[in-house]
């Protein structure tokens, strides 16, 4: 009994420094058998990934599906912090890349990737390089902003699909007009990426790099004006307070009283999901613009498959994120089965030829879409984009429940104050 | 040496879970208060941040955060609300049903007592739905008679609205408690009083109410401690109104400042102020009510 005991033991050993010294040595096995975890919460990412582990035998991807990005970058955080724990390749929301450098939680992997600039847009690229040499992840997919409106509502009130947002103040105003119960939009207090995104079209870019320095500018004019706007809309009663993603919400857009939205290329899913009912009778346009004579759009969403710093088998998980993000089955797949509208550049053409089912009218879905994507104005994000977004949901809380478009500008300044104060009392230098 | 060593052996395995589910973790955010990340230039790349210690700038920087104050009065007035509301609503509740001695005894018990078997984030996302004007079959059901509904998660009632939810879920729990206390008191105390003449209201004030003062205390205490933990609920409702900060209550500021803001350490430093407080307000009401409410039993 103790004998065989002791020989199990042996062979255990003899399995883990066997296992070990593959791990270390620095010429890896071709044959060597791989098991690689992903954390992502895009629907059906498992069904994505079957078709890479039919064709991979030796680097098997096993999918953990997650809640969303907020709780996959908290769980990630805290296994970075542990020790152990990490996936070896996780999803990540372009503005949780900062965040997670800073924090060293993902992988450069510049070496392993190879030349992949040409494959995808300058400001996705941007957002996975931080604007250097490193590559933190592979773009996967992006989120240009569009707007979306109900085309029958619109007839009726005698409004055109509005090209500025002069114009838009002005189809919120006779909309609400002429039926008090209905409003073109709502102000979202919970959604910080939205008023983000709203501000990038403006010009603003709430971070950047100075020298050796971070510079913060949420407060800086292009946003004011977007925020002095909106707060216009909302005390003149034009356009709702109350925020987006609730219940109350989705049952405004199904019994018609939210006739429009600005949302993302993603936002049919979310249409389908919340106002199934009135089907066929929404139209999809560019954002409103500024400046009519130059047109301009922001991201809402949009994340990179990056590799963790704990991942013990960089090379193939860098080979699996490549393959992810620029093969053609792959982006198809992401396209068709996971419902992303994927960040390579020919993912028009190769996947997306069908506009998506909610707005099956509108044959130019994804033309306008890539028109979207084109115009999208650089930004940069910071390593505390979650300061400044919590600070975003209070500010903006107090100054929508309020309704007073004074409270707006003022609420700039308070996370303007909150994100810098963090950024000095964490230690990193800041221009300005 | 056998006899001896014979108690510590039966007390191992609650001192080892003790020390190791307990102690440690406690001790080790006593630690992580103290410490903080310093992080140098850009902050990008490895080694461009350490782990310092931080004295008590973080217990500093809690207190003096202009959120902390206004959360904790939050937090106190809601008490004021659901600690009253829900023990009176239990007490009164317990007292009928064990007057009363009626058939549907066993029904009203459970049905009352359900709630409590509800999860609180499951309960604030049901309330959530009929707070919510455009969803809410209450709101719909008062229109229809001619009466318009206050917006339930407004400024002016949101702390009312998730008072509610608290005492919804926690007076089953409570009147439980109460009604077990209640069946417990012998039955010739009050078959003496009858003979006299009391009627069954002076019975359950002079009788039944001091008799399950212990009873009375200790769930006061259990509320005391839920009150100032409250998280679930106003975390549930935050994201379908306006008025819900993240920093609404104390534990709420916790979360964001360790998972929203990755700030351990002030988190760390804010649970222990918020432990510390715990401790001293049921100390200080058991030190207060404890010799009266328990001095029959001796």
């Amino acid at each position: 009994m103790k004998r065989t005991f002791a020989g199990v033991l042996a062979a255990a050993l003899i399995l883990t420094t066997a296992a070990c010294s593959g791990d270390d040595s620095p010429q890896e096995d071709p044959d060597e058998k791989v098991a690689l975890t992903y954390w992502s919460w895009a629907p059906n990412m498992d069904k994505v990934v079957e078709g890479w582990n039919a064709s991979h035998p030796n680097i098997q991807v096993t999918v953990n599906k997650q809640d969303g990005g907020d709780p996959a970058v908290a769980k990630l955080l805290t296994a970075i912090k542990a020790g152990s724990g990490a996936p070896d390749v996780m999803q990540a929301e372009y503005q949780k890349i900062p965040t997670l450098v800073a924090a060293d939680a993902v992988a450069d992997i510049a070496k392993e990737a190879g030349d992949l600039k040409s494959k995808f847009p300058e400001s996705a690229w941007n957002a996975v390089t931080l604007g250097g040499e490193a590559l933190y992840g592979v773009p996967q997919d992006s989120g240009p902003m569009m707007f979306f409106y109900r085309s029958d509502v619109f007839d009726k009130a005698g409004v055109q699909a509005p090209k500025t947002w002069d114009e838009y103040a002005e189809a919120a105003r006779k909309i609400h007009k002429a039926n008090p119960k209905q409003y073109l939009g709502t102000f979202s207090s919970n959604d910080p990426g939205w008023f983000a995104g709203l501000s990038q079209q403006a010009g603003a870019s709430w971070w950047g790099v100075q020298g050796e320095s971070w510079t913060v500018a949420v407060n800086d004019a292009n946003t004011k004006k977007v925020a002095d706007y909106w707060g216009g809309l909302v005390q003149e009663g034009v356009i709702d307070n109350k925020p987006m993603y609730t219940p109350e919400w989705n049952a405004a857009l199904n019994d018609g009283t939210q006739v429009g939205w600005l949302g993302a290329v993603w936002g049919p899913g979310v249409l389908e999901g919340n106002a199934a009912s009135t089907k066929g009778k929404w139209k999809t346009a560019l954002l409103p613009n500024w400046d009519a004579a130059a047109p301009a759009n922001g991201n809402w969403g949009g994340s990179a498959t990056s590799v963790t710093s704990q991942s013990k088998h960089k090379a193939q998980a860098t080979e699996f994120v490549k393959w992810l993000n620029t093969d053609p089955a792959a982006i198809k797949a992401l396209a068709g089965t996971a419902n992303v509208y994927p960040a390579a550049n020919d993912a028009t053409s190769i996947a997306l030829t069908a506009p998506p089912a909610f707005f099956s009218n509108q044959t130019d879905f994804y033309a306008i879409a890539a028109e979207a994507g084109k115009i999208t104005k650089p930004f940069t994000y910071g390593p505390n984009v979650n300061v400044a977004y919590s600070a975003y949901n209070d500010a903006f809380g107090k100054a929508a429940e309020a309704k007073q478009a004074a409270g707006f500008g003022a609420a700039l300044d308070t996370i303007q104050q909150a994100t810098v104060g963090d950024l000095k009392n964490a230690g990193f230098s800041v221009a300005g | 040496m056998r006899t001896k060593s014979a108690p510590y052996l039966f007390l191992t395995p609650a001192l080892v879970l003790f020390a190791l589910f307990l102690a440690a973790p406690i001790g080790y955010a006593g630690y992580l208060s103290l410490r903080r990340v310093k992080v140098s230039g850009l902050g990008l790349g490895a080694g461009s941040r350490s782990e310092v210690w931080a004295g008590l700038s973080n217990y500093g920087r809690s207190l003096t955060d202009p959120e902390f104050v206004p959360s904790v009065l939050r937090v106190g007035a809601y008490g004021l609300i659901v600690v009253p509301c829900m023990l009176g609503l239990a007490l009164v509740l317990a007292l009928l049903l064990d007057a009363g001695r009626t058939r549907v005894g066993t029904f009203t018990r459970t049905a009352i007592f359900l709630p409590y078997a509800v999860p609180a984030v499951i309960a604030s996302l049901l309330w959530g739905f009929l707070y919510l004007p455009r969803v809410s079959p209450i709101v719909d059901a008062l229109s229809s008679v001619g009466i318009t509904a206050p917006d339930a998660l407004s400024s002016g009632w949101v702390l009312y609205a998730v008072a509610n939810i608290a005492i919804w879920g926690g007076t089953g729990f409570n009147m439980i408690v109460l009604y077990t206390a209640l069946r417990a008191i012998p039955t010739d105390l009050f078959e003496a009083a009858r003979i006299d003449g009391a009627s069954d209201i002076q019975i359950a004030w002079r009788i039944k109410i001091p008799v399950i003062g212990p009873s009375l205390v200790m769930t006061f205490l259990f509320s005391l401690i839920a009150t100032l933990q409250v998280f679930a609920e106003p975390m549930t409702l935050r994201p379908l109104s306006n008025t819900i900060s993240t920093t609404w209550t104390p534990l709420m500021k916790v979360y964001r400042d360790a998972f929203v803001r990755n700030d351990i350490y002030s988190a760390a430093a804010t649970s222990v102020i918020i432990a510390v407080a715990t401790f001293v307000i049921s100390y200080g009401f058991l030190k207060f009510v404890g010799s009266r409410a328990f001095s029959q039993e001796n």
